[in-house]
């Protein structure tokens, strides 16, 4: 059945059971990958994938809902059978409507077809990749973790209302992931993820020459004094640091009382003036951008911090409604819908008049930690109490030299680190999660093992 | 049924498909393959939330697809699809024998499926059995409000899960097994403030096979000590940070040797040459007083299974026994490419995933010493009650957060601390294990690796870890 079809099923369905009001969101996906391990093939996956999710209100206009992976006409019937039965239990204190944007035009950005090119090329270009990698320098001994897919797929949303959204893309991801290792020294390891539209479109090339360099750099190691330092985090760094605590945006997360933020932080200054934060979804950078949200609201770019105050939180439809706004194109179809950012774009604003500009991460000379990678965010991020203590990748720069730093964490709270922005720099880089320029901190706690 | 009864061209779960399954598996070692595996799974998961006074998300799910795996040599194919039909069935095994380019005419010898293994038989009343949804809000409603102890706690939820899942398995070495696996999960939350103090607390409990532990559930219990540890960390003070003797607690405290050192001993580790015991097998590794065991036969445990997802009965692996290690965790594919003999702990989250080698029950076997013993050998030092979540990288270290710490000095507990890290690797840290307590105790976890999220358990009695770095402000 194509989405149309599923879609008319639906409808002959609900009428038979009496359902006035459904909508549903539905993903078809189609994906191939493959690992190598020194040449040889490791495993080549392909997978076809179905996914159906049902909401049905019922007539106290509660909400049930049900997943299944069976889309012919009986796992449909059974689906909107078991919704309904679930809507018994739908949330009182809470109603859930469509979205007034559910039928808005929307935003697809014009991306030309790709085809798959198939398991035997990804499988050649991978090995390629890998050869060039292994042999990019003699330290490197293997990639443990590598992995060429591409992916095909169709997202849909449609209501009893005649709302009807499709959308199809295709995208194709490299992660190279290499291992060093040199006598009498512990093995180090680094990497770099590329995506494209297609296989055809990954930067292969950057991808080898990023993970090498970062891995090699990383040879020389030291430990670190566990101390207070100026702090500059990469792009990707701080981006990952920003959607950890996306909860301080997501009205949803105000209302679950996790958030930070409380309903009246709308306007509430959280960090330098010359910040600004956007979630833009539908940026020409954003591979994975999808033009509208699980309700089927459309995607927009939306200011989060502006000039460092808190502009807009992000919405779903039902938070929307209790915040007395429209939904802002961030909701996940669920029992409970979700709320959750898309891509971040960080900023310098124009207000940058106080910023330590001298701090360049490629010319300053005094003492400094940069922040390369964070890890272990699941387990390192209170982000309902605005404290952090994660594991990173990085060096010290002292004395005109730059040392990597064998294991350590940064500690810290949120609004600490955003009222103590020293400077943002002028460029920005494009990175898998969003966008940002070089971040600088001052005081943040390095624990290291000297 | 007997199988001559069946004639279908369609899987249908709880009848006999042995006919259909041959036939697939022949088509595949008639393409070349050297080995085929069919892998095939209906699920029924139920998972109700409730917030403060409410139950604000009921969500049912259902699944049903296949995973289609093939070997030629060491190099292997998998396709996973939801189409249960025979065509669809062989159309990914076509799909796999391509992938793997097989062109040649020499052909294994398929001799049809043995006698059906089924494990489901006792089980298929389990769904009968299990709580109805309207159970499962009552009780969670009435442990959400037993949450609400004092008014600095602002947030509190119950969260449970169900999942009941069928799978059939067959492979060409004759492999035939159907088994029904059921799992429930509940656990509890709040986020206690008072001005600027905030701090949180969780448990998580968890049951295979066993439809009425959630009714058995204590959650009066439960609620009393989620809501002491958040009292108890609501005004902590940051650790300073340093290198110092700590005490890890028993239950969840067997997070960090799953993650620091379990993880080193799938034979995936081997295979991609990232762990440091490769070739350690029977020399030491950690320190004499620390025994640990892997295994999937714990009745009612979070990782306990009658048969793993390649068909074959889970064993008691000891993985290190006096500080000597002495076997690795195994799958099908961790035994053709590192001669590692399988140890029935081929795993998926599901049909989606190929099976690979993962922990089942996994845990530190108890020593001698009460916890005081090990208390009170430290004059200064960190006692970690309670951990939170955490990592192993790719060169083996490892970060874990603490969720409920107290400071020990001279002997005894004192105040309690936040913001605690432990950092180190598994190949330093475990030679100094230097005492374990005699309090051996299990919790339920999600893992989550190369084939998806898995239900496990990790254990531990009170350990003490002589030197380790802690990361703090």
């Amino acid at each position: 059945m194509n989405s149309r079809e599923i879609t008319t099923q639906i409808s002959k369905a609900a009428d038979f059971l009496n359902l006035k009001k459904w909508d549903y969101g539905a993903s078809f996906t189609n994906d191939y990958s493959v690992q190598v391990d020194k040449g040889e093939a490791k495993q080549l996956k392909a997978s076809q994938k179905q996914i159906l999710t049902i909401r049905v209100w019922n007539q106290s206009n509660l909400v049930g809902i049900t997943t299944t992976s069976d889309i012919s006409e009986s796992g449909i019937k059974k689906a909107l059978k078991q919704a309904n039965i679930a809507s018994d239990f739908g949330n009182k204190n809470e109603s859930t409507e469509f979205s007034p944007l559910a039928k808005d035009p929307i935003k697809v950005k014009e991306v030309k077809k790709r085809n798959p090119v198939g398991i035997k090329k990804l499988l050649t270009v991978l090995r390629e990749a890998e050869v060039k990698l292994l042999e990019s320098h003699e330290s490197i001994k293997s990639v443990p973790y590598n992995g060429l897919s591409e992916s095909f797929f169709e997202r849909v949303y449609a209501n009893s209302e005649g709302a009807f959204r499709s959308y199809s893309k295709s995208q194709a991801a490299l992660y190279l992931y290499a291992r060093a290792e040199e006598k009498n020294k512990k093995p180090r390891s680094s990497g770099s993820v590329k995506l494209g539209y297609g296989a055809d479109d990954i930067d292969i090339e950057s991808c080898i020459k990023e993970a090498s360099n970062k891995t090699i750099s990383h040879l020389n190691y030291s430990s670190i004094k566990t101390d207070k330092y100026l702090i500059c985090f990469s792009p990707e760094s701080f981006l990952t640091i920003i959607n950890a605590f996306s909860s301080m945006f997501n009205a949803r997360s105000i209302i679950d009382g996790v958030s930070l933020s409380n309903k009246n932080s709308i306007g509430e200054k959280l960090s330098t003036e010359a910040l600004n934060i956007y979630d833009d979804g539908l940026h020409e950078k954003n591979i994975s951008s999808t033009p509208f949200d699980g309700e089927g609201t459309p995607t927009k770019r939306l200011c989060l911090i502006n000039r460092g105050r808190i502009e807009n939180f992000i919405h779903s439809e039902s938070t929307a409604r209790i915040f007395k706004t429209t939904p802002t194109g961030h909701a996940g179809l669920g029992s409970k819908v979700s709320v959750s950012p898309d891509w971040i774009v960080v900023e310098k604003s124009d207000q940058n008049f106080n910023l330590k500009t001298s701090l360049d991460h490629s010319t300053y000379e005094g003492e400094f930690v940069y922040i390369e990678e964070l890890n272990a965010i699941h387990a390192g991020v209170r982000a309902s109490q605005g404290s952090f203590s994660l594991p990173f990748d990085g060096w010290l720069y002292k004395n005109g030299k730059k040392i990597s730093i064998e294991s350590a964490t940064v500690a810290g709270d949120i609004k600490y680190l955003l009222k103590n922005i020293v400077n943002i720099e002028s460029s920005q880089e494009v990175t898998t999660s969003g966008i940002s320029p070089h971040i600088w901190v001052e005081e943040l706690s390095i624990t290291g093992d000297a | 049924m007997l199988s001559s009864q069946i004639k279908s061209n369609e899987i249908v779960f709880g009848s006999c498909n042995k006919d259909l399954l041959e036939e697939i598996i022949f088509y595949g070692i008639g393409l070349g393959a050297d080995f085929v595996e069919i892998f095939i799974e209906n699920t029924d998961n139920s998972s109700v939330l409730a917030e403060e006074d409410f139950i604000t998300s009921v969500s049912p799910s259902f699944r049903r697809g296949a995973g289609i795996r093939i070997f030629k040599g060491k190099k292997d194919g998998f396709v996973s699809t939801n189409d249960l039909t025979k065509h669809g069935l062989m159309r990914s095994v076509s799909q796999a024998i391509e992938m793997l380019d097989i062109t040649d005419n020499q052909k294994e010898l398929f001799n049809g499926l043995n006698k059906h293994r089924d494990y489901s038989l006792s089980k298929k009343k389990w769904i009968n059995e299990v709580p109805s949804i309207h159970e499962i809000s009552e009780k969670l409603l009435v442990s959400t409000k037993s949450l609400k102890k004092n008014n600095k706690i602002i947030t509190r939820k119950g969260s449970y899960s169900r999942n009941l899942q069928e799978v059939i398995i067959a492979s060409s070495d004759g492999t035939y097994v159907s088994d029904i696996r059921l799992h429930q999960t509940v656990g509890l939350n709040v986020i206690a403030s008072d001005a600027q103090y905030r701090s949180s607390g969780s448990r998580r409990f968890g049951s295979s096979g066993m439809p009425n532990e959630f009714r058995l559930w204590d959650h009066e219990k439960a609620a009393n000590d989620v809501f002491e540890s958040s009292m108890n960390m609501l005004y902590a003070d940051y650790v300073d940070a340093g290198q110092m003797p700590v005490v890890l607690a028993n239950k969840f405290g067997g997070v960090i040797f799953h993650e620091a050192c379990g993880h080193l001993l799938e034979t995936t580790q081997i295979e991609r040459g990232t762990t440091p015991f490769e070739n350690k097998l029977n020399e030491k590794i950690a320190h004499e007083s620390v025994t640990a065991i892997d295994e999937g036969i714990s009745e009612g445990s979070f990782g306990s299974l009658s048969v793993d997802d390649e068909g074959m009965e889970p064993e008691k692996s000891v993985l290190i026994k006096d500080g000597i290690l002495k076997k690795f965790i195994s799958d099908r594919a961790g035994e053709l490419r590192t001669g590692h003999k399988r140890t029935g702990s081929g795993r998926r989250q599901n049909y989606s995933f190929a099976a690979a080698s993962r922990m089942r029950n996994t845990y530190i076997a108890k020593g001698k010493h009460s916890k005081e013993d090990l208390i009170n050998s430290i004059s200064e030092g960190l006692y970690c009650k309670s951990m939170g979540g955490g990592s192993v990288g790719a060169t083996g270290q490892f970060n874990f957060a603490v969720e409920e710490g107290y400071l020990i000095k001279n002997g005894k507990l004192t105040s309690p601390v936040k913001g605690a890290t432990l950092i180190g690797e598994a190949k330093e840290v475990m030679p100094k294990i230097s005492m374990c307590g005699n309090d051996l105790e299990l919790a339920p976890g999600f893992c989550g690796s190369i084939s998806g999220s898995v239900n496990v358990t990790v254990g531990q009695p009170h350990i003490k870890v002589d030197s380790i770095t802690v990361g703090g402000r």
